[in-house]
């Protein structure tokens, strides 16, 4: 604030406590002109209006918010640019950046001013940062099977992760089922927490132009094929011919990346699971207009010791179905 | 009874409740000028956070189908600085990011979650999923559904026009003639911008969902 600004409101402030503080004296004295507790000289159905003093409890408790305000503009930043004696703030509300916000913490530490923000993270750091500490420092199998590691995930994935995932973690349309030991990405501990961390981005391309109405109507009874549905068999084999185009990402064998140890996301087609919907519609849709999944980055918003317990969890929820 | 009259001198104000409006718009007047005028003068308030660029043009239109539908009566876009909004939504909500949004999208109601920072937590696939059916995603959601945006198309008629004007008259750095994070460019670069929403979807134009789901995608991601 600038020191003109500074003054404004220093002037405006103690001129209003001023003012307010003259009323309440003003009008402590009698100036109506009529006797205390005589009538006012009017009246309204029977009401008559008496001239009597403000209650005695009422003044004094005007005159204790007067106190209360003359301490809190000395106590908290309300003056201008007086920052108060406690030197307290709820927050860095000036911070440009990330890193601006990083820094005005370390400052305020130096400083010891009372950031109320900071406080209270620290606080919780202090409190609950060691028991998160502790359970980053073990491995993700043994903390699958830790019921209190399990208890946190549960939270952090009702609390981040449900809206995509549902509350059971079965997924849904173009969500992934997490409980089926059917993975994209890989379920080894070590992918899963790739995954969390710094999310995933698919794509599956279109292929309308490139096979064009027939060639979709092919390509759709190869791939159902794979999971052993009845097809056209003149429609799969034609299709078969044309795979190649789909093996980069699934495979030759249709089996998917992670079968491969590819890094691309791409869903085993020889399985019964369909992360897009397996009817003959659903497959077409797909084939024509592609599909892109994206599983956001959570490395910045829970940091990673809250995403290994996340990673724990979800770990586990396939593990009984092996 | 005269001189009672003028020794009291309240009675004036009781009895001319007019000029009873006027001084009391004249008391509460000075709450303002020292809360909120000095504020109009702050580079806390005023200076945009470095990381902040103007909407494009999908964005922008999607702002307005925001500010159409309502959806500040049920969501703010403010996270204030306690620590559970802050573990919960991410990092406070500073000045910097809404000094070019006008109207301000602050809100004073949270029916749903805050969406200061919704920007790039979840896919577009989920946007979609929610606003066609909010329970398609979330179960216990109360939120009504917004299928008609998938079906109506956006009217660019005037996206020119609202670029120009935020170009112009808010403030926005023109530091940088280019749309590049900076500035919104000359009339030939929003133009480019606007003929880029109308060749969406095979050139149908974009639907008002991609037009929201564009805007929801960016908010709160200024502050790096």
């Amino acid at each position: 604030m600038t020191s003109f600004w500074s003054i404004w409101v220093i002037v405006l402030t103690l001129a209003c406590l001023a003012l307010i503080l003259g009323l309440l004296l003003w009008n402590l004295k009698n100036y109506a002109g009529v006797e205390e507790g005589e009538s006012c000289g009017h009246e309204f159905d029977g009401i008559e209006e008496l001239n009597n003093p403000l209650p005695k409890w009422w003044t004094y408790m005007f005159f204790a918010t007067f106190v209360w305000s003359v301490y809190y503009l000395a106590a908290y930043p309300g003056l201008g640019n007086f920052a108060g004696f406690l030197n307290w703030t709820s927050s860095n509300q000036g911070v440009k950046s990330m890193e601006e916000s990083k820094a005005a913490i370390e400052a305020a530490k130096e400083s010891g001013n009372w950031v109320q923000l900071d406080k209270e993270v620290e606080y919780a750091q202090e409190r609950f940062g060691p028991i998160f500490e502790a359970f980053a420092k073990q491995d993700v199998v043994t903390l699958a099977k830790d019921e209190k590691a399990l208890e946190i995930g549960q939270r952090l994935f009702a609390q981040n992760c449900a809206q995509c995932h549902g509350s059971d973690a079965r997924g849904g349309m173009g969500f992934p089922n997490l409980t089926d030991n059917d993975w994209l990405y890989g379920g080894k501990p070590d992918q899963i927490k790739e995954t969390l961390l710094n999310g995933r981005v698919a794509a599956m391309p279109g292929w309308k132009d490139a096979l064009g109405e027939q060639g979709i109507d092919e390509m759709t009874a190869y791939v159902l094929s794979l999971s052993g549905r009845k097809v056209n068999q003149k429609d799969a084999d034609a299709g078969k011919a044309k795979f190649a185009m789909c093996a980069a990402c699934h495979g030759m064998d249709g089996k998917g990346s992670v079968a491969h140890n590819l890094p691309f996301g791409a869903p085993d087609l020889t399985d019964n699971i369909w992360l897009y919907g397996g009817s003959k519609r659903a497959v077409e849709e797909t084939l024509n207009h592609g599909r892109a999944g994206v599983m956001p980055a959570w490395k910045e918003i829970l940091g990673e010791d809250k995403v290994h317990l996340l990673t724990a969890y979800v770990y586990s929820l396939s593990q009984n179905n092996q | 009874m005269s001189d009672k009259k003028l020794a009291n001198k309240h009675e004036i104000v009781e009895k001319n409740v007019g000029l009873m409006a006027i001084l009391t718009v004249f008391a509460i007047s000075f709450g303002a000028l020292v809360e909120i005028t000095p504020l109009m003068f702050q580079e806390d308030t005023t200076k945009p956070v470095d990381g902040l660029r103007p909407l494009t043009a999908l964005e922008m239109e999607g702002r307005d189908i925001y500010v159409r539908e309502g959806c500040y009566n049920c969501h703010s876009q403010m996270i204030r600085p306690f620590r559970d909004e802050v573990e919960r939504y991410g990092h406070y909500s500073v000045a910097g990011e809404s000094v070019w949004d006008h109207p301000f999208q602050w809100g004073s109601k949270r029916t749903g979650p805050d969406l200061a920072r919704v920007g790039e937590r979840y896919s577009d696939d989920w946007h979609y999923a929610h606003l066609m059916d909010p329970r398609s995603v979330v179960p216990e959601s109360n939120m009504p559904g917004y299928p008609w945006l998938d079906s109506n198309k956006v009217d660019t008629s005037l996206t020119l026009k609202k670029l120009q004007i935020f170009r112009d008259n808010f403030g926005i750095d023109k530091a940088s003639p280019k749309y590049d994070g900076k500035g919104y460019g000359d009339d030939n670069e929003l133009l480019a911008q606007i003929a880029e929403v109308d060749s969406m979807n095979n050139g149908t134009g974009a639907t008002e969902m991609q037009a929201l789901i564009a805007y929801l995608q960016q908010l709160g991601t200024h502050l790096k």
